[in-house]
């Protein structure tokens, strides 16, 4: 059983029709019991670092998150909660990946939010297996993760930004993978293998 | 850098594809879940569904058929027509919309796209402008370009985009349904003048057409409708002739 960890940050909906169409069991949930028992734990997340913060915070679920030895996957938001430290609220965040989050600056032609499909590069781990350097993926985000010691795959807007990190068992993506068509669900069903 | 996107419409009534589509192994063509997935498949980059339905039970069909495609669709899609407020929009991101088009009801209460912006993020609200010009002018209108607001298009655009809307559809009623192009100088000034993505609806006749409001327009995307769904040009044709041109596109391996 794959745990989706219920937060109440955006609509998981699109997540849960992918994790269907992969064929995985999952569920929506925010009690630490049945999040330590999943198999694989999936963290999402569509709004506000600092706000998301909060809410696992009144869960009591960063500590559940961070002990873990199961695989877990942030995606979007749910990857930036995972690094030191996000400016979009100023909040401090769970220190998993050795990254600060940062805003892009708008300038003519860089457009804010970063909003469409780009390129993957530099990939090194099993979570894109079976995936080429350049294929696309679908990004939705104002904030982004420098490059770190634990990116495992970069991107563009303009400058080079960590489209994945990786620390241990712990895996996020900045990119949606349940709306970057069949590259996306290649990635995900990676992560359901390991 | 994101690539510049290609999104078909599809108008939908009584949960219905409207248009007549013409398509060699497409089962349903009146289904709008079959044929999205069909565009999507070929290398379609986003999709939107328009609901033309006219009654209460046209548009409950329609929520429903929301939940269908997201169920089945693994690329961002967007939903609109008659979204009129907060509700309305609640309703369709529940089904699974990714995000939502308003039009005329953004005109007559502009606070709708902050309420909306505000509650479920910039990303989700995607104001679409129909304008057309008069002595000169860009005024906006609105009811399928059959009213005339006060409204100019350059100020309209930078009050929506203040107000929240992580993207701008934008039509000219000039050339929209003529198959002779997009306005492109008021495309690259209007892209300019802004900080969100322009997407250029209404007027493609050609795969040239495409290529040039996205390279001498600066649009960030290109809406069509006719084009795709009577099958003069694939989705898949026409990236390539976008990529012969210079333009950076996601192309789509098969």
């Amino acid at each position: 059983m794959i745990a989706v960890i219920d937060y109440n940050m955006g609509n998981i909906r699109s997540l849960g029709y992918a994790l269907q169409r992969l064929g995985a069991e999952w569920k929506l949930t925010a009690d630490p019991e049945e999040i330590r028992n999943a198999s694989h734990i999936i963290l999402p997340g569509v709004g506000n670092a600092a706000e998301a913060m909060a809410n696992l915070k009144r869960l009591e679920l960063p500590g559940v998150i961070t002990k873990t030895r199961r695989p877990v996957l942030g995606i979007c938001v749910g990857m930036q909660v995972m690094c030191r430290h996000s400016e979009e609220g100023d909040a401090e965040c769970m220190g998993i990946f050795d990254a600060k989050v940062k805003r892009f600056h708008e300038a003519p032609g860089v457009k804010v939010p970063n909003m469409g499909w780009c390129q993957l590069s530099n990939m090194e781990s099993k979570l894109f297996k079976g995936i080429a350097s350049g294929e696309f993926v679908y990004f939705v985000h104002s904030y982004f993760a420098p490059l770190c010691s634990d990116t495992i795959a970069t991107s563009r807007h303009p400058d080079m930004f960590s489209a994945a990190l990786k620390y241990e068992n712990f895996y996020g993506c900045q990119f949606h993978p349940e709306k970057s068509g069949e590259t996306g669900e290649r990635i995900l069903d990676n992560f359901l293998k390991i | 850098m994101p690539a510049k996107r290609i999104i078909p419409c599809l108008d939908v009534k009584d949960g219905r594809t409207v248009k007549g589509i013409n398509f060699e192994g497409l089962t349903d063509v009146g289904d709008p879940v079959e044929l999205g997935v069909r565009y999507a498949a070929e290398g379609a980059d986003e999709l939107v569904y328009l609901d033309i339905s006219a009654t209460k039970e046209g548009r409950n069909t329609f929520t429903e058929l929301v939940g269908r495609i997201a169920e089945r669709i693994n690329i961002p899609f967007t939903v609109g027509g008659g979204i009129a407020s907060v509700e309305d929009a609640a309703r369709l991101l529940d089904a699974g919309a990714d995000k939502i088009t308003v039009n005329s009801a953004a005109v007559a209460n502009p606070e709708l796209i902050s309420e909306i912006s505000s509650r479920y993020g910039r990303q989700f609200v995607v104001v679409a402008i129909d304008a057309k010009q008069i002595d000169g002018v860009w005024r906006v209108t609105t009811h399928g370009g059959s009213k005339l607001t006060d409204l100019e298009l350059f100020s309209w655009a930078k009050e929506v985009e203040r107000r929240g809307a992580g993207e701008i559809m934008f039509t000219s009623m000039d050339h929209d349904g003529t198959r002779n192009g997009y306005p492109n100088t008021t495309f690259a000034q209007l892209c300019d003048s802004l900080s969100i993505p322009v997407i250029a609806s209404g007027g493609a006749g050609s795969a040239e057409d495409i290529v040039e409001v996205l390279s001498i327009g600066k649009a960030d995307a290109a809406l069509a409708a006719s084009i795709f769904h009577y099958g003069e040009i694939t989705i898949k044709e026409l990236k390539a002739k976008l990529q012969k041109a210079g333009i950076p596109i996601r192309s789509v391996a098969n």
